[in-house]
């Protein structure tokens, strides 16, 4: 039997061999392997790029206090990107899942339409969620927009859900029961976690101290965009990538005091506008730092 | 000669249930090219559009064109270079009469062109013309736009490649099989190609693979549902059907939260025992040939139980609190901005139940109508609010009346589903629509052309229908808040609800509703009426008299009032005329229409309306619109289009 971390071994091997940069997990709390600089801010311009990287993505509202054996407060994605897509997208997808031992003349595959949007990113895309004998393993994309960007390099995105694909493979009911490494379980390794984070989520995090942050970091980001000089000749140096951290900081804050039920449905609309406007604000102007860069290296 | 046409567009998984469009929209376009053809079929796979015809001619019928030369006077040296350019001698030119004189001409042989020419320009611009609700991009934001990648063409002329290139893929003789077990590129030619791909795994035709479905279940007894059975045909290029089984304990759970995971979750057929109770197994439609050693089962079967546990989980989380005591939490969850929370809405539609004649029980149902919004298993599956809010509300003990009001407030949410069952469910669902579409026209949220996120035209749909089939004689006008604007949308529902749904001639809904619309139980009654009516012999002509008395009216700008001087009436037809109505005023139409015709009919004949004596003409006019008045409550007879 693999283990969850054969698994990605395996995963991340083969998209290596298949020109991919293997990073490791951004250190900023995310809802999503998508928030990622490596994805929301390497989609953009013109620039080719591959990259594979595992990333816990958070999100509040899911957690079961460790109870549940299908939902989890953190989970592990997979999340690559190609960037432009190649043709044979489709088929080294369905490679892939060979490399980690599904034998897929005995399995079942259907890929269903499912349009991916991110709303507080501004960014959407086509794509399917791939079933595998009725599970749902990964969310394929192909990329049309990005901070309200239309993207010209059309990359093609594809995330995986590790703990299912793993649950699949070693034939569990739970998540806790997976394999992590041999002897260890999922449950060792996070099981306090899930629980823990539970607690906080749902029942003790402080709201007004919570609010207090995100106006922090949203003031933080707003600050260093409205500082931005697109004209000026130092603008490579110009901390975008920081600003884009409180961005981040700010969604995550918006995901636990939704969790702890303190937006109403009409506040969610205008915090989510908010985080968007900041995100949109850092996708141009990184396109901008981007373009410049390129001429003085020309 | 005559020839085969093969073409198939190969794309990644195209969204099954936009497939049957797209392919109708290719036909179209492909007869829009004119080239004569025997027949022509379409069908589709998630992965390729085709379409193949027979009997193309190779080139098109050549044609003849009138090339006019010279004048007739011109130098010789003109006629000469005219006579060279066409290729022939001046002896062979005619000549021409033409309004400005006479001119040499000749009638030049245009060679048709090749069908194969023809395709090979027209096709890509059909291909990216076949409409699709959405689109993308994959070569570059400038590029072609398509449901999904276009990866491969197959175009053929009888055993010629049709070339062109389209998103850089060219046409070619290559077709691909099933992804997994066919092989990726797989020669073909118009007659074998059906064949080849079903050698690699794919059926062709949905019929075929519709088929293949139930056969592959008979002896199951599977709850038949014809829409997931086509999703399933469009999501697969070779459907096999198991049938796999849950824990029987799992029936403990509500049959429609069942059925909801099952079917709009793993789109699963659910399985019914012998008496029509679900029974503890499902049916779904793999895309591969066989399973033979029972992976893809378990694994159905593996993801169905972890489902059925969530839903158990949240059934039993949300009993631990009644729906009554989730009246409050209402006031955090908001219907829409501008019109406040679910808690202002559940108050509006409290009173609006009291005005439609609502009991108790009725009014009851409609304070817990909404509460299920904030439970988890609706929270999980929206598609059962309404539902899950009836379910508990009888789990934790309210009458009958009260669970299935709440149960069914949301029908019909279609024009074939059902009206709620009961007077309470159909008053507690007219005061939701009601409010809600009061709600959205006071503030400005009225459906623009395909726009309607709100859903009124449905809600709207829903309360004529309620209202008609539920007999509900309630004055719809009077419960529009005097919104005329609301009034001309509704007036627009009434109209498509009984010419398109119920099959009323247009012309009869357009007579009996200026009669009136706002009881629209009375207008069914006196539709119902004219449909009798119609087809008896003095129907029309009687019609096309009160149009007649209609427009002399009109013209005349008569306006009524007055009474019938009988002193001025004529002897004979008119008199007679008057008589008879006197005699059958207020009764209906149906019973006198046979004695009144000839009357009608006679006086028209015989009598001038327009009398040169003022008053004469006054009191004609007076007795015409009498009469039309008498019988205008039933319908606008002048609105009926008549033959005659």
């Amino acid at each position: 039997m693999q283990s969850f971390q054969e698994i990605i071994f395996k995963l991340k091997q083969y998209w290596a061999d298949r020109g991919c940069i293997i990073q490791e997990p951004y250190d900023v709390e995310v809802g999503a392997g998508t928030m990622c600089p490596e994805t929301f801010l390497r989609v953009l311009g013109p620039q080719p790029y591959r990259v594979a990287y595992v990333q816990p993505s958070r999100r509040p509202a899911d957690g079961r206090y460790g109870d549940n054996p299908n939902r989890l407060y953190k989970h592990s994605q997979l999340q690559v990107i190609l960037k432009p897509s190649p043709d044979d997208i489709m088929e080294q997808y369905l490679a892939s899942l060979e490399a980690i031992g599904i034998d897929l003349r005995k399995h079942d595959i259907k890929f269903e339409e499912d349009n991916w949007e991110a709303p507080t990113l501004g960014a959407w895309g086509i794509g399917w969620q791939v079933m595998l004998d009725g599970l749902e393993v990964t969310q394929f994309t192909y990329f049309q927009q990005c901070g309200g960007i239309d993207l010209d390099l059309v990359p093609a995105e594809l995330t995986y859900g590790l703990e299912r694909l793993t649950a699949f493979l070693q034939v569990k009911d739970s998540v806790y029961d997976i394999e992590w490494a041999k002897g260890v379980s999922y449950g060792d390794v996070r099981h306090r976690e899930e629980l823990q984070y539970s607690v906080y989520n749902f029942e003790m995090a402080n709201i007004p101290t919570l609010w207090k942050l995100f106006d922090l970091h949203e003031g933080e980001a707003a600050r260093l965009l409205a500082a931005y000089a697109p004209k000026s000749a130092e603008k490579s140096r110009f901390p975008l990538l920081p600003a884009y951290d409180h961005v981040l900081k700010c969604s995550n804050l918006f995901n636990t005091l939704d969790s702890r039920g303190a937006i109403s449905v009409t506040e969610r609309v205008g915090v989510i506008q908010r985080v968007r406007k900041l995100a949109v604000g850092v996708a141009q102007a990184w396109l901008d730092q981007q373009l410049v860069q390129r001429e003085v290296a020309a | 000669m005559s020839l085969p046409f093969l073409f198939e567009i190969g794309v990644e998984e195209i969204p099954d249930w936009m497939i049957p469009d797209a392919l109708e929209n290719l036909r179209l376009l492909f007869e829009k090219l004119e080239i004569p053809y025997e027949s022509v079929t379409l069908d589709a796979t998630p992965r390729r559009l085709v379409l193949r015809a027979e009997g193309l001619p190779a080139r098109q019928a050549d044609s003849q064109e009138r090339v006019l030369g010279p004048a007739k006077s011109a130098p010789p040296q003109a006629v000469e270079g005219f006579a060279r350019k066409q290729g022939v001698k001046p002896q062979d030119l005619a000549i021409e009469t033409t309004p400005k004189g006479d001119y040499y001409s000749f009638i030049r042989n245009v060679p048709g062109r090749l069908t194969k020419d023809i395709l090979a320009e027209a096709l890509p611009g059909i291909v990216l013309q076949i409409y699709f609700p959405k689109t993308m991009y994959w070569t570059g934001k400038s590029g072609p736009r398509f449901i999904r990648p276009i990866r491969w063409i197959v175009a053929l002329l009888g055993e010629e490649i049709v070339p062109f290139e389209l998103a850089g893929v060219r046409s070619g003789a290559l077709t691909s099989g099933h992804r997994r077990l066919g092989a990726k590129e797989i020669a073909v030619t118009p007659a074998d190609y059906v064949e080849r791909l079903r050698h690699h795994y794919v059926i062709l035709s949905a019929e075929e693979r519709r088929n293949r479905i139930r056969e592959g279940l008979a002896g199951v007894r599977v709850k038949p549902d014809p829409a997931l059975l086509e999703t399933l045909v469009y999501l697969t290029e070779f459907p096999t059907p198991i049938v796999g089984s849950f824990d029987p304990q799992f029936l403990e759970l509500p049959e429609e939260v069942l059925v909801t995971v099952m079917r709009h979750h793993q789109k699963y057929f659910s399985v019914e025992d012998a008496q029509g109770k679900l029974a503890p197994q499902f049916a779904t439609v793999m895309n591969i040939d066989a399973d033979p050693e029972g992976f893809i089962r378990r694994g159905n079967e593996r993801v169905l139980r972890a489902r059925f546990n969530d839903a158990r989980f949240f059934w039993e989380t949300d009993q631990k609190k009644k729906l009554a005591d989730r009246l409050p939490d209402l006031a955090h969850v908001t219907f829409q901005a501008k019109l406040g929370s679910y808690r202002d809405k559940t108050k509006r539609i409290m009173a609006l139940v009291k005005e439609l004649g609502g009991k108790p029980l009725a009014v009851r149902a409609a304070r817990l109508c909404k509460c299920d919004l904030s439970t988890e298993l609706v929270k999980e599956f929206t598609e059962l609010q309404g539902v899950v809010g009836g379910l508990y509300a009888r789990a934790q003990g309210e009458r009958p009346e009260v669970w299935q009001a709440i149960y069914d407030h949301y029908k019909p949410e279609s024009m074939e589903d059902a009206i709620p069952r009961h007077l309470a469910g159909r008053q507690v669902s007219l005061a939701d629509k009601l409010d809600t579409l009061r709600g959205c026209f006071r503030v400005g949220l009225i459906p623009t052309g395909s726009r309607d996120p709100f859903g009124l035209r449905r809600a709207a749909q829903g309360v004529v229908r309620i209202l008609v089939e539920g007999k509900i004689a309630v004055p719809l006008l009077d419960l529009l808040e005097g919104n005329p604007q609301l009034a001309a949308f509704f007036e627009d529902r009434v109209k498509f609800y009984f010419k398109d749904h119920r099959g009323f001639k247009y012309d009869e809904v357009n007579a009996a509703m200026a009669a009136g619309w706002s009881n629209l139980v009375d207008l069914e009654a006196r539709l119902m009426r004219i449909r009798t009516l119609r087809p008896t012999p003095d129907f029309e002509p009687l019609a096309a008299s009160f149009k007649r008395i209609h427009n002399i009216l009109v013209q005349a700008g008569f306006t009524g009032g007055g009474a019938i001087d009988q002193s001025l009436l004529e002897p004979g037809p008119e008199l007679e005329l008057y008589e008879e109505f006197i005699g059958i005023a207020g009764q209906p139409i149906e019973s006198v229409i046979s004695k009144l015709r000839p009357k009608v009919d006679l006086f028209f004949d015989k009598v001038l309306v327009n009398a040169p004596d003022a008053t004469i003409r006054q009191n004609r006019l007076t007795l015409l619109h009498t009469l039309l008045a008498e019988f205008s409550t039933m319908a606008d007879f002048s609105e009926i289009v008549t033959n005659s």
